[in-house]
């Protein structure tokens, strides 16, 4: 560790993979709730867990990004943070509110739960998404601020490098955004149309320059690539995320009581939005055949490489399946929105933290550079079963979203909903196969650290290392 | 990447781009605006359907079920229900949860009074007459 402060990112790191992992328990319950329908009920029906499914994820990422923010800030910065100590504070804090959020949902009925935290002052509750009650959202705010405190003073007072201007940029952006999960008009239209400034704008602008940053910081320290050539690369790939994504917004303004010119805005913009998405894998893998030194960890690299490859696919690909609105108009809102949804949050946003927690546990651990050669393999088929489950969820997901389509809205003679999903049980069954061959990786995953050791100085050693991307 | 197209060029492309764009974005929400009273059915949207969205919002309907298309994919969408359905359907819909069938999906028993239920199936009437492009392609949802 160049800088003490860099330690702070720890907790953060610990917690978001916990968080995860209760994330994906969550996601096990909702997928066998799909096929049989009362399990658990009523103790947890279908919305509370998904509930906690969702905003866990959220949650975990963002930890993962404060992590992200306190350890590479104070190196690229080249100084100490500008406060350890509120560093640490903010953590309990976020933990606090985020578990008596989330034991909210769990314990008491969600309208109960509305009217103990006095949502009647400021309803902002009850919207995808934007469950928290309005206290823990306003407390979010708080910790956002704090956060950025640290971060934007770190950054002011030492180095400006493009890499944390960019973090720093992105991070304003997320917290500014999070200010319309305050707006919730009467009018369906308008609370539809600008919970999409929360939503879209997150993960198809502001979050991708933090990818982008992230994905830059680790990709200099695995390649040594020099930082001209990255940086370059990042500014055109953010350049091109904002110019598309910004108006791509217009793609969900379809079918929800907006006028009918979003269909030509949102289609042609949102059609652009893979392009970014494409440009940051060419851009990991050139810098990683480029690069000047073997790192030890090969581990941190294939997440970064994988990174790249599953974001494109996700949010670039299958984003595209269904972005232009008339393909749009026949599957809005159902499995094919699913299938997305996972490999994008999944290839874009969860590989990105877990990247930079391979990259920089060993470090914040004093283990060295990179964890010994079992332990990497351990981590490295947690990445295989994981990215390749999750493909399959994808997989399954969109077989059920065509099917669904067909029976539902484009026969002929259109089945009731409840009617077409039992046609196509099968696909969500296998899709909770694939759930726990996920369940299998993330726990592999976990076991890596446990067992990780310092390299042997013949394993760490240039040339001795097989290189990652084959 | 060449090296005639300078980070600074990159950088500024960035800023310029970014700026343009969200303008365009503030722009287009503007008419957007404009247009929305002659779309959103916002000259029935009365003290009862601001209710019946809370009542939406309370009990985290969306959790389950989409509403023009957004929210979870578990249950059947409601932005076109009360054509589909009909207000008696509804309200007696709601007062029999949950069916109890085995192993078919469950939706809660939420105790809602009569005026909430009122207010709720008034909510639903009003966002099935929004301008909405015709969406859903057909009465299943
Ligand atoms: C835990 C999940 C869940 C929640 C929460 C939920 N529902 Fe449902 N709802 C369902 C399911 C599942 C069905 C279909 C049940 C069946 O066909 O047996 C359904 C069906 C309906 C129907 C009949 C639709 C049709 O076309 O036949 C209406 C109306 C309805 N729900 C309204 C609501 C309202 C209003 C709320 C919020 C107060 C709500 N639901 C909350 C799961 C849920
Ligand atoms: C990493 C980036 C991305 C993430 C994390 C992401 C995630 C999501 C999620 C979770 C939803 C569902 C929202 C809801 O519940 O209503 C969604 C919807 C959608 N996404 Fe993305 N997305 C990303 C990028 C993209 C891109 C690049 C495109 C287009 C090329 C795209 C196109 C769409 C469309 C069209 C919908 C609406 C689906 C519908 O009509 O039901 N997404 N996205
Ligand atoms: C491992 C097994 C998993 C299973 C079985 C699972 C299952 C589910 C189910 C059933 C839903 C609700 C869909 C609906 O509304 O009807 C859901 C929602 C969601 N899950 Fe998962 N999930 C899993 C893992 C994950 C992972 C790893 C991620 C991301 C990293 C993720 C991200 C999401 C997102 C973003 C949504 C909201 C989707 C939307 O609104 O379109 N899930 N999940
Ligand atoms: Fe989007």
């Amino acid at each position: 560790m160049q800088y003490q402060s860099q330690a702070v990112a720890k907790p953060y790191f610990i917690t978001a993979i916990a968080l995860f992992g209760g994330q994906i328990l969550f996601g096990l319950v909702l997928g066998l709730q799909y096929v049989v329908g009362d399990f658990l009920f009523p103790a947890i029906p279908f919305n509370v867990a998904r509930m906690v499914h969702t905003n866990l994820l959220v949650v975990w990422l963002l930890f993962g990004f404060m992590g992200a923010a306190y350890y590479l800030v104070p190196e690229e910065a080249e100084r100490e943070l500008v406060s350890p100590k509120l560093a640490i504070l903010n953590f309990w804090v976020f933990l606090i509110a985020g578990v008596l959020t989330i034991l909210g949902y769990l314990l008491v009925p969600y309208a109960k739960l509305a009217e103990m935290t006095g949502n009647h002052l400021l309803p902002t509750m009850g919207r995808e998404f934007l469950e928290q009650p309005t206290i823990t959202k306003i407390g979010i705010v708080i910790v956002a601020l704090v956060f950025l405190y640290n971060i934007g003073f770190t950054i002011l007072k030492g180095r400006k490098t493009v890499i944390n201007t960019i973090l720093l940029l992105g991070l304003v952006g997320l917290a500014g955004l999070w200010l319309f999960s305050f707006y919730n008009p009467d009018n369906l239209v308008l609370d539809k149309f600008y919970w999409w400034w929360v939503v879209h704008l997150w993960v198809e602008g502001v979050w991708e320059l933090i990818l982008g940053s992230i994905l830059a910081f680790v990709l200099i320290k695995v390649t040594g690539v020099d930082r001209e050539v990255i940086d370059k690369w990042l500014y055109v790939i953010i350049a091109a995320a904002l110019i598309t994504g910004i108006i791509g917004t217009g793609h969900h303004y379809y079918w929800i009581g907006t006028p009918g010119y979003w269909q030509w805005w949102g289609s042609v913009f949102s059609a652009m939005e893979p392009i970014p998405f494409f440009m940051m894998t060419i851009f990991a893998f050139n810098m990683v055949n480029r690069r000047r030194r073997s790192h030890p960890n090969r581990a941190a690299t294939l997440w970064a490489l994988g990174c790249a490859v599953m974001g494109f696919l996700g949010a670039g690909v299958w984003g595209f399946l269904h972005t232009l609105a008339p393909v749009n108009y026949y599957t809005h809102g159902t499995q094919i929105t699913a299938a997305h949804g996972h490999m994008a949050f999944y290839g874009a946003y969860a590989m990105i933290v877990i990247t930079i927690i391979s990259y920089a546990m060993p470090v914040l651990r004093g283990i060295g550079d990179a964890n010994d050669n079992r332990s990497q393999v351990v981590e490295m088929w947690g990445f295989w079963l994981m990215t390749v489950a999750m493909v399959f969820i994808t997989l399954f997901l969109t077989g059920a979203g065509i099917l669904q389509v067909w029976l539902q809205r484009a026969a002929d003679d259109p089945l009731p909903f409840m009617v077409a999903q039992e046609k196509v049980a099968i696909f969500y069954w296998l899709r909770e196969v694939a759930g726990l061959v996920f369940l299998v990786g993330f726990v592999l995953y976990v076991a890596s650290f446990f067992i990780a050791r310092p390299a042997r100085v013949a394993e760490g050693a240039p040339d001795a290392v097989p290189s990652p991307a084959g | 990447m060449s090296g005639r197209f300078s980070q600074t060029t990159a950088r500024n492309v960035f800023y310029g781009g970014s700026a343009f764009f969200i303008l365009l974005l503030l722009a287009l929400t503007f008419d957007t605006s404009r247009a929305l009273p002659e779309r959103d059915n916002r000259h029935n949207l009365t003290e009862q359907v601001a209710l019946g969205k809370s009542v939406w919002e309370r009990n985290n309907c969306i959790g389950c079920h989409t509403l023009m298309g957004e929210g979870a994919y578990f249950a059947p969408e409601l932005g076109n229900v009360y054509e589909r359905r009909g207000p008696d359907f509804i309200k007696a819909w709601m007062k029999a949860m949950p069916t109890n069938a085995p192993g078919r999906r469950q939706m809660p028993q939420f105790n809602l009074g009569e005026e909430e239920l009122d207010a709720l199936i008034e909510f639903l009437k009003w966002t099935n007459a929004i301008d909405d492009e015709n969406w859903p392609p057909n009465i299943q949802g």
